[in-house]
């Protein structure tokens, strides 16, 4: 197995576990060619890549053009604030103007949820989803598993708990795919509020006591707590949400054993997480951000291999 | 598809002891001379030489790096397959060392090419010598020709140079396969 199994990186749910595997052993050799002097090889050179971005994004959108730019490729970049989509452009008509400067690849973020299945039936590039709504984030899930598979060793068998707002976020589900899909165990945990009611048909189990799930966890993917997303109120208040799922020194401290923690950023400092337990050395939260350039460098590398 | 023994074990020994004293003539410390092995079948030749080097001429100290070239390639998306990586293996810098090149087969000269691209990001070399078992002759691309060659044969474009090493192929043997 040398090639992904896909033409376009829609959700992990349209993954195979060797595509997974692939990722990850290509993600092995762009990671050393990061840390090198010279961190840049010509692979992409004659690859043009556009960022479209309908939402707004910091990290994500810095790292897939960093990758990119490792990689060679030429990059441009689209905010949909700055847009004629303002002016009432299709999403179809935005994208097929971009690609009329011939464009192989767009990576893209939008709003809603599917939007880039759609795109992907629609027109010709390669499509890499950097977020879609709350339905998956599947390069965040990709560099939380490799993150876990380079601190623990491997994913298979490992515990995890992904705590927080599961029902508004595409990493919550892009994780639990893709950790099933290499066999760990997987636990949500969080209000009720924000628990989707059939999580347990993707065959992860449930806890609402926070205390339960870090004492039967090996690693804990901290969410953020979406404020921008959350239109009515599903906790009393921040502070109490913080008291019950908010993971703190002394908690940490008090469990047997040394669990791993993440998070996918950005944080919001002692809400999810404190400060202590952020930067302490239990946290992989910086990790995750250096092996996101690797993941998407190797995404894109496997995926523009297939661009004819 | 027939295939006839190009060398036995015994003759890669004796080549390979050559090749170790051409590199000692020039080299003779080490010092300031670094080996580079191109991955993925030019590491057994790189690390065959720095065994008899080290074991049989008494060289104290040889700095042997690994060097993986598929991302500096100039096939991308031009065949079939993905292109596959290795693993690079390079702690030491390049930065005013004479470097040697080691590759088992020199035939359209692509992947040294390639190899040269990425040597750059390790460094700017005093100088790069080139080493190969088996050089292909009249099937060069590109004009590289080896500072140090075991052996050179005149092979058509349908055939095929096989090198098998004993810690990766269970034997030492090399054959020319018709495809």
């Amino acid at each position: 197995m040398s090639e992904l199994s896909v033409k376009h990186l829609l959700g992990i749910k349209y993954l195979n576990e060797s595509d997974i595997q692939l990722i990850f052993e290509t993600a092995d050799h762009f990671k050393e060619v990061i840390n090198r002097s010279i961190k840049k090889v010509p692979s992409l050179r004659d690859i043009t890549i556009a960022n479209i971005f309908f939402e707004n994004s910091t990290r994500t959108k810095l790292s897939f053009e960093l990758a990119e730019k490792r990689l060679s490729a030429d990059v441009l970049n689209f905010s949909a604030s700055q847009s004629s989509v303002k002016k009432g452009e299709t999403l179809i008509d935005t994208v097929n103007n971009i690609l009329s400067m011939k464009v192989d690849m767009v990576v893209m973020r939008h709003p809603n949820p599917g939007a880039g299945i759609f795109l992907s039936k629609h027109v010709k590039a390669s499509i890499v989803n950097a977020g879609d709504g709350a339905h998956e984030h599947p390069t965040q899930a990709l560099l939380d598993s490799y993150s876990i598979r380079e601190k623990l060793g491997d994913v298979a068998g490992k515990n995890v708990v992904i705590v927080g707002d599961i029902l508004h976020s595409r990493v919550a589900l892009s994780n639990i795919f893709a950790l099933k899909l290499q066999g760990a165990n997987v636990k949500v945990c969080g209000p009720k509020t924000l628990l989707p009611k059939y999580i347990e048909s993707l065959g992860v189990g449930v806890e609402t006591n926070l205390r339960k799930a870090l004492d039967w966890c090996d690693v804990a993917n901290m969410l953020r707590i979406q404020n921008e997303r959350l239109d009515i109120s599903y906790f009393p208040t921040t502070r109490e949400y913080t008291q019950q799922f908010g993971v703190n020194k002394k908690l940490l401290d008090s469990l047997d054993k040394e669990i791993v923690i993440m998070h996918p950023g950005p944080i919001n400092r002692g809400v999810e997480i404190t400060s202590d337990v952020a930067d302490s050395k239990q946290s992989i939260i910086l990790n995750q951000v250096e092996n996101g350039v690797a993941i998407r460098m190797a995404v894109i590398y496997l995926l523009a291999s297939k661009i004819k | 598809m027939g295939q006839k023994v190009l060398l036995s074990s015994k003759e890669i020994n004796i080549i390979l002891h050559r090749l170790a004293c051409q590199l000692l003539e020039n080299h003779l410390t080490f010092e300031n001379t670094v080996l580079i092995g191109i991955q993925p079948r030019g590491k057994f030749v790189a690390q065959r030489l720095t065994r008899i080097l080290k074991d049989e001429y008494k060289v104290k100290h040889i700095d042997l790096g690994f060097l993986d070239i598929t991302f500096y390639r100039d096939d991308f998306r031009r065949g079939d397959k993905t292109l596959e990586a290795t693993k690079t293996n390079i702690d030491f810098l390049v930065e005013d060392k004479n470097v040697v090149l080691i590759d088992d087969v020199l035939y359209t000269g692509r992947s040294i090419n390639a190899a040269l691209t990425a040597l750059q990001s390790f460094g700017r070399p005093k100088d790069v010598e080139l080493l190969c078992l088996i050089d292909r002759r009249f099937s060069r691309h590109l004009p590289i020709q080896p500072n140090y060659r075991g052996r050179q044969v005149d092979a058509i474009n349908d055939e095929k140079v096989k090198v098998m090493w004993k810690e990766n192929d269970g034997e030492d043997i090399i054959y020319l396969v018709n495809r």
